[in-house]
């Protein structure tokens, strides 16, 4: 059967750049569809009828949405190569554990320092330098989160990293001083196609924050 | 392979769904209540990130988190599985395992913890989200299926706990005659032996919950 793969997303998703990074590191060639979000296209709607959110995964017709939810399930399709979790139950809640905190404390934070003002901007930025101490901590010295290979929680979490440059260029803040052990990981996995391939350009993302700041001043 | 014990706290929703899951497994273990208004220094020590119940300890090692805690359940204990095979089935389960916790159970406690134009929107939000699970089983007798699998767990809390937080905050959501899938989800959900012989008493779930109500509305007065 002639595999039909197709992703529906924008280009500075977070969530996106996810699945685009797990296929690529599964070396699986797939159609991309760039959703306007403003505009969202019937096929988003019919493919995500209950959040009408990017990403989408259509794969040989069926739609599958969630970002994590998406990569494990590229993980059990494409099982004869790159494994993302462990074969361990103990390791493999683990990684779900911490890649459930990324999105459940790393991600609003995020978009606090984006698309907050003041007092609630610097407790965003705190909350996100936390957050990333936190998850330091649990990659001590190892070459990626699961160990010597990359995986669930490195996909997860890599897709932050552009905006660790634009905070420095910014000169808000800046990553490398608070979590150097991180910055390192991030280094390491920036040099693989997958990570390098998929991750828009910083120049973009740090465009993207001037504007999104500049219309909240106004 | 070691021990089993859960740390719970009744009557939370989330760690009933973590009893259920292993006694549908088969699987013996020791249950630790802890006090939610002080934490026991163990609960501290096994999630220190969350500081939240339920905590299951599989031979000493803690596991937080309840859809993580059940997909480790099963995949450790491979009899009576809660997800299917079939990745794009398990895909499926995980999306629904998902809405259920985050958009209508978090709307419905919402709902349940607030007044005024706040509490409007969640009554909004989650009949929205009921009418989806609705949609969804239409014609099945269980999410999973013949039998109960992962999303029936995660939504469990639908048909014992939903009339408590209806009644406590005086607020009525369930409606047999706009969600009948669901009504008759719950009407088997509840023989399900596991299920109806593992479920907190009433009268503790509303003391607990009005007390909780109690506390929201008073502190709401004093801001």
């Amino acid at each position: 059967m002639v595999e039909s793969i197709h992703i529906l997303s924008t280009w500075k998703s977070l969530f996106g750049h996810r699945v685009q990074i797990a296929l690529a590191e599964k070396g699986v060639e797939f159609e991309y569809t760039k959703e306007d979000l403003s505009n969202k296209s019937p096929l988003l709607l019919q493919s995500n009828p209950v959040h009408k959110k990017i990403p989408v995964l259509i794969h040989n017709g069926r739609p599958i949405c969630e970002s994590l939810i998406i990569v494990e399930y590229i993980d059990e399709v494409w099982t004869d190569r790159s494994p993302f979790l462990p074969k361990d139950p103990y390791q493999r809640a683990n990684a779900r554990f911490w890649a459930d905190y990324v999105d459940k404390k790393v991600y609003p934070s995020w978009v606090g320092i984006l698309r907050s003002t003041g007092e609630a901007r610097e407790a965003a930025r705190k909350e996100f330098i936390e957050c990333l101490k936190l998850l330091e901590g649990e990659l001590k010295d190892k070459p990626f989160f699961g160990g010597d290979t990359f995986g669930f929680l490195d996909i997860a979490l890599i897709t932050f990293s552009g905006w660790f440059y634009v905070y420095k260029i910014d000169g808000y803040f800046n990553v490398e001083e608070e979590c150097p052990t991180l910055m390192r990981w991030v280094r390491r996995c920036r040099e693989r196609e997958s990570v390098s391939k998929m991750l828009p350009e910083t120049s973009k993302l740090y465009d993207f924050m001037v504007s999104t700041r500049k219309k909240l001043e106004t | 392979m070691g021990e089993v014990k859960v740390v719970g706290a009744i009557p939370s929703p989330y760690c009933y769904r973590i009893e259920w899951a292993l006694k549908h497994k088969g699987i013996t273990y020791e249950y630790v209540e802890e006090d939610l208004r002080n934490k026991s220094p163990l609960l501290l020590e096994y999630n220190p990130v969350y500081k939240k119940v339920p905590v299951l300890l599989h031979g000493g090692n803690p596991v937080t988190e309840s859809l993580v805690i059940l997909e480790y359940i099963d995949e450790t204990w491979k009899e009576k599985p809660i997800l299917p095979e079939d990745p794009y089935e398990r895909a499926m389960a995980r999306f629904w395992a998902k809405f259920a916790d985050e958009k209508c159970l978090f709307s419905i406690i919402t709902a349940f913890l607030s007044q005024g134009k706040e509490q409007e929107q969640a009554i909004e939000s989650s009949l929205e989200a009921l009418k989806t699970l609705d949609a969804e089983l239409e014609g099945k007798k269980f999410f999973g299926g013949e039998t109960i699998g992962l999303v029936d767990i995660v939504a469990g809390w639908i048909p014992h706990w939903l009339p408590a937080y209806e009644e406590v905050a005086g607020i009525k959501l369930f409606d047999a005659h706009r969600f009948p899938s669901l009504d008759e989800w719950a009407k088997n959900f509840n023989e399900v032996l596991v299920i109806k012989e593992n479920l907190p008493p009433r009268d503790k779930m509303m003391t607990v919950y009005h007390g909780m109500r109690k506390n929201m509305v008073s502190s709401a007065a004093s801001k």
